[in-house]
């Protein structure tokens, strides 16, 4: 069964634009990228978006739906009234090219910020024994489609542009909790996260996990893990004793 | 034409949507409810807290335990101790109210509930704060978050104290409703403390060789599974040493009065 929905779509170039109004068919089964791809194919050639995979797995057409972060290629029409007039605008967070496409380099840069995977010297690739027990933990982390919806969502840097800097968000602290749960990883990245990668800046209100299209459990599995290594490392004098009395390494 | 070279201004600007939110729904109901919740939590505690009738033998009103000085009833006391002695002349909830307190004040979902609904730092997701500039948990004040660890520490205690006092009233008065009421707030309490964060940090969550250490693995999937309803079980321990602590001080008032009480 089809009607017609009403939609607001943000158009322009660069941060200058506005939301224009369409009236476009929906039929059963369809999702908000659907839409988009007929008001491309009817009404607005020009409109841009960006997407790939088309099956909630490339992390390419995220977008903000009805004010809400959301994969277009994951939101089913059926979910919306078909009173309700939907309104799609670009992630709020980084730097608009064109409608509804972004340029999200902020979270590459901040990738490349972090060092890489470090084994310990002497032990080759090949030659690293893992339990499945061991590695768990940082496996969920790697279900990432790196859709950037939890760094578009973080009012650390959606609502402070000057905290950019500082804060490397939810995406890459999750990676940097990966890398220090590893048992192979040996750098340093307690110090590091808190004093170079912002892990202090995160408040811990959870927006980031709640947005997560592939449900990791970014707060509770990564960055409050993280932030409780960090006290180890940093706030705590019985740990820090306890380490001096019994030799033992923070890694 | 707009210019759309990498390099010009306008290429480096967020969409300038002039509105906090273009969310629909009612995203508000839920910061405003949990501000009337824990505003109601910190109301009823000064009262409790201030008020005299926190027990009638066997039972203990939870916000007043462990009653540590002289000035309290002699049965109130734990173990029949008083090492405060008698130059304390307070109410005996304000000495030990910092430990429960401060460990639901530091605890990681709390955090959570007041930045969102007192602070407002974010109200909801992708709603924007009113604030101009944050700094999160960077600076003092709030960089004492850190210490949650400690108020767990404190916490298993007073969780300890608790579930004795309810032993206690069930083994004096296994038939009194009151008994009960004790007993189902020292589970929540001991649920809500053992499901903590720096619980599951301390079990086994800083090694990074579980294989190695197959107990405190054990005890960290126990946690774990516990953590997952840490939220619930903070709103249902609240409620539950509110509503423990009333009862106990509506029998002692004599409001409540019923023969099996």
């Amino acid at each position: 069964m089809s009607y017609k929905a009403k939609f607001k779509v943000w158009r322009g170039e660069g941060g200058e634009g506005k939301l224009e109004d369409f009236t476009v068919e929906v039929n059963e089964g369809e999702v908000v990228l659907d839409i988009i791809h007929r008001l491309q194919a009817t009404q607005a050639p020009d409109l841009a978006v960006r997407w790939n995979c088309k099956a909630g797995k490339c992390g390419s057409c995220s977008m903000e739906i009805n004010g809400k972060p959301r994969l277009g290629c994951m939101t089913r029409m059926s979910t919306f009234t078909e009173e309700e007039t939907i309104t799609v605008t670009p992630m709020r967070t980084f730097p608009v090219i064109k409608d509804l496409v972004t340029d999200v380099s902020f979270n590459y840069q901040k990738a490349m910020e972090i060092p890489s995977f470090t084994p310990p010297a002497g032990v080759r690739p090949g030659e690293y024994r893992m339990q499945q027990v061991d590695v768990e933990r940082s496996q969920e982390f790697r279900k990432c489609i790196e859709c950037f919806m939890c760094n578009n969502v973080c009012h650390v840097i959606r609502d402070h542009e000057e905290n950019k800097t500082a804060f490397a968000g939810p995406r890459f602290l999750m990676r940097i909790a990966e890398l220090d749960m590893h048992p192979y990883d040996v750098a340093d990245r307690q110090e590091a996260a808190q004093e170079e990668h912002g892990l202090g800046h995160c408040n811990i209100t959870k927006c980031c996990t709640e947005v997560c299209p592939e449900h990791i459990k970014i707060t509770d599995n990564a960055l409050i893990p993280m932030k409780e290594r960090v006290a180890d490392r940093k706030y705590d004098p019985l740990v820090w004793l306890g380490n001096k009395i019994f030799k033992r390494s923070s890694k | 034409m707009t210019q759309t070279t990498p390099d010009a201004p306008v290429r480096r600007q967020r969409a300038q949507i002039k509105v906090r939110t273009l969310r629909t729904d009612r995203w508000w109901i839920a910061p405003l409810l949990t501000f009337l919740a824990l505003t109601a939590f910190l109301v009823y505690g000064v009262w409790a807290i201030l008020d005299g009738s926190y027990f009638i033998d066997p039972y203990i009103a939870p916000f007043s335990s462990p009653c540590l000085s002289t000035s309290c009833v002699e049965g109130a006391r734990l173990f029949g101790w008083a090492p405060i002695g008698d130059w304390y002349t307070l109410p005996p909830g304000l000495l030990i109210l910092g430990l429960p307190g401060g460990f639901r004040l530091t605890c990681y979902y709390y955090r959570k509930s007041y930045y969102r609904s007192f602070w407002l730092s974010p109200p909801a997701c992708a709603v924007q704060e009113p604030h101009g500039k944050y700094t999160g948990e960077t600076r003092f004040p709030l960089i004492m978050q850190n210490i949650h660890r400690y108020f767990f520490y404190a916490a298993i205690l007073i969780g300890a104290i608790l579930s004795y006092d309810a032993i206690l009233a069930m083994v004096h008065k296994p038939q009194g409703l009151g008994s009960w009421i004790l007993l189902v707030n020292a589970v929540l309490i001991v649920a809500y403390t053992l499901s903590c964060h720096s619980c599951r940090h301390i079990t086994a969550g800083r090694l990074n060789h579980f294989s190695k250490h197959p107990l405190r693995y054990k005890a960290w999937t126990f946690v774990s599974k516990l953590n997952a309803k840490h939220q619930p079980l903070a709103w249902a321990s609240m409620f539950s040493v509110m509503g423990a602590d009333l009862y106990v001080r509506l029998v002692a008032k004599g409001i409540i009065a019923f023969p099996f009480a």
